[in-house]
């Protein structure tokens, strides 16, 4: 055989990786879509589900799942971002920082559903809430931490030692630099980095089955008052998201459009996820050019 | 005979195990332009990041003996390095503008340092610029991105935003050997006019440039400082034999 052909060959092997992840994402995409739209429709958002009868929505999952995600990302952002900074800016090559990323690893690759049972036994019978919204976004910033971690330190990372030095060499101190130099520059990875950690939040079902639980009560959208168990922002109330409810009703559900309820409900999902990936790529090229008033 | 700024006494520098600096004595006087020179890794760029403690920031690095800056030994254990830094600025090879505007740019100094008053930034940023010789080219470009400048009004904004911190010393590495000749000139004119208040130190590559620029230039070879004194006697009448081989091109 020669070169050329070899060349030949191997381009030709390379192209058909590419295509075939593109071709399995189209179909998979397409099949979704092509199902679940049939069943949307702005009663079928709005609507909170049935439990015998045909016709019900999905619309207190859809809530759940958006304040699931806004606690969670109000824990794992602050947390993940001083991570970040330390293993970044501050940690030096000895063995506690080893320790430290070893741990994160591990973390990574912890199985979901095994997070969700520590999370039953810790923040579900431990703290005594029950199945509730917290313990929930607990578990799965236990999930999503790690990633932001990682995200956080890339970005601080990728910032260029050059503009340390500037900083440093102005007499600014090591605080005023991260804070007014490093940041800054790494905002719009750390944003689109959140966002991408925010999509995989969204979908995460196995972490939430026994810790926020499989049923939602009734909600008064009128009711704010957080402390009271029909009000939506209560945070100690249990809280069936969007993943949760396709599975549920998938495998116990007694609706009589079991199908058309999951199809919509999947459909929605992956349109979520796919509109926040999206965004994602959007707002770190929009920042960056906003905060070098780059033209 | 002026006044010395700043002295390096018994340096010496270690970079893990390698010993970039050997036992480096060097009086650097108030308002003179010094030049240090020679070949690559010869440790004259290390030398220079002593003088402002840039060399911390690099880990493995370990410094004996002394540098002074107006008779206080600046490794003494209880001087603050952010204030030292203030007090010894320093102006990189490539310029390193942030990603802001002009005008953020040279405010940057003078904002961290407690200056919130717009008017007082605006004289500081107008007279910094003014003193880099690039008012005139960015006046009508104060809000746009610093980015946007060309490489030599980039390095001349560099800088501005250090005068704006009213250093006593202004460190240069090689300041201009990532631009253009025309835009070189313009660096060196600057310098020129700076000594006057600074006290200069420049690291270069480019041996016309030190022989141009400076008052008296230092020639570093393997970690040694090898020769020091007034630049013409050491172009034009070189002690050491090694000093000789250098400037007329026989290595480096």
């Amino acid at each position: 055989m020669n070169n050329r052909l070899k060349d030949r060959l191997a381009t030709g092997m390379f192209w058909f990786g590419a295509v075939a992840v593109l071709l399995i994402l189209f179909f998979l995409l397409a099949y979704i879509f092509l199902h679940g739209f049939k069943s949307i429709s702005w009663h079928f958002l709005t609507s909170p589900p049935e439990t015998i009868r045909a016709g019900g929505g999905i619309g207190p999952q859809i809530f759940n799942s958006f304040y699931l995600l806004f606690l969670t990302m109000a824990i794992t952002t602050p947390v993940g971002i001083m991570a970040g900074i330390y293993l970044a800016e501050y940690a030096r090559r000895n063995n506690i920082t080893e320790a430290i990323r070893l741990s994160i690893e591990t973390l990574t690759s912890l199985p979901s559903i095994v997070i969700g049972l520590f999370g039953l036994l810790i923040f579900v019978n431990k703290t005594g809430w029950g199945y509730s919204l917290m313990a929930g976004a607990l578990a799965i910033s236990v999930i999503n931490l790690p990633f932001m971690v990682r995200i956080s330190e890339e970005a601080i990372r990728d910032v260029s030692d050059e503009m340390r030095e500037a900083s440093l060499a102005l007499g600014a101190s090591h605080w005023q630099t991260i804070w007014r130099i490093v940041l800054p520059s790494a905002l719009p990875g750390l944003i689109t980095g959140g966002i991408i950690a925010a999509g995989r939040v969204f979908g995460e079902a196995a972490a939430l089955l026994y810790t926020a639980g499989m049923s939602s009560p009734a909600l008064n959208f009128q009711n704010l008052d957080i402390t009271s168990s029909t009000s939506p922002l209560s945070p100690f109330r249990p809280a069936e998201t969007l993943a949760v409810h396709i599975w549920k009703v998938n495998s116990e559900g007694l609706i009589p459009d079991v199908r058309q309820v999951a199809d919509g409900a999947s459909a929605f999902l992956v349109l979520t996820v796919l509109v926040f990936n999206i965004t994602a790529r959007w707002a770190g090229r929009y920042i960056h050019r906003r905060l070098t008033s780059s033209q | 005979m002026s006044k010395v700024k700043v002295f390096a006494k018994d340096l010496n520098l270690y970079y893990k195990d390698f010993h970039a600096l050997k036992n480096a004595n060097l009086d650097i006087q108030a308002n003179k332009i010094t030049a240090l020179i020679g070949p690559s890794g010869c440790g004259k760029s290390t030398f220079l990041r002593t003088l402002n403690r840039m060399n911390d920031l690099i880990e493995g690095v370990r410094v004996e003996g002394a540098v002074c800056l107006d008779g206080q030994d600046i490794y003494d254990p209880k001087i603050d390095v952010v204030n030292l830094r203030k007090r010894v600025g320093m102006v990189f090879q490539k310029p390193n503008p942030f990603p802001m505007s002009v005008y953020d740019n040279v405010a940057y100094g003078p904002r961290i340092h407690g200056i919130k008053k717009k008017q007082q930034l605006d004289e500081i940023v107008e007279l910094s610029l003014h003193s880099a010789a690039l008012l005139d080219e960015v006046k009508d470009r104060l809000y746009k991105s610093a980015l946007g400048l060309s490489g030599g009004q980039q390095q001349r904004l560099c800088i501005a935003r250090l005068l704006a911190v009213e250093p006593e010393v202004v460190l240069m590495d090689e300041p201009s050997s990532a631009l253009d000749p025309i835009s070189t000139l313009k660096i060196e004119e600057l310098i020129q006019v700076l000594k006057q208040e600074y006290t200069i130190v420049i690291v270069t590559h480019n041996m016309q440039q030190a022989a141009r620029v400076s008052d008296l230039t230092a020639f570093f070879l393997m970690g040694e400082l090898v020769e020091y004194g007034v630049t013409t006697d050491i172009f034009t009448n070189p002690n050491d034999k090694r000093t000789e081989d250098y400037i007329t091109g026989r290595f480096g």
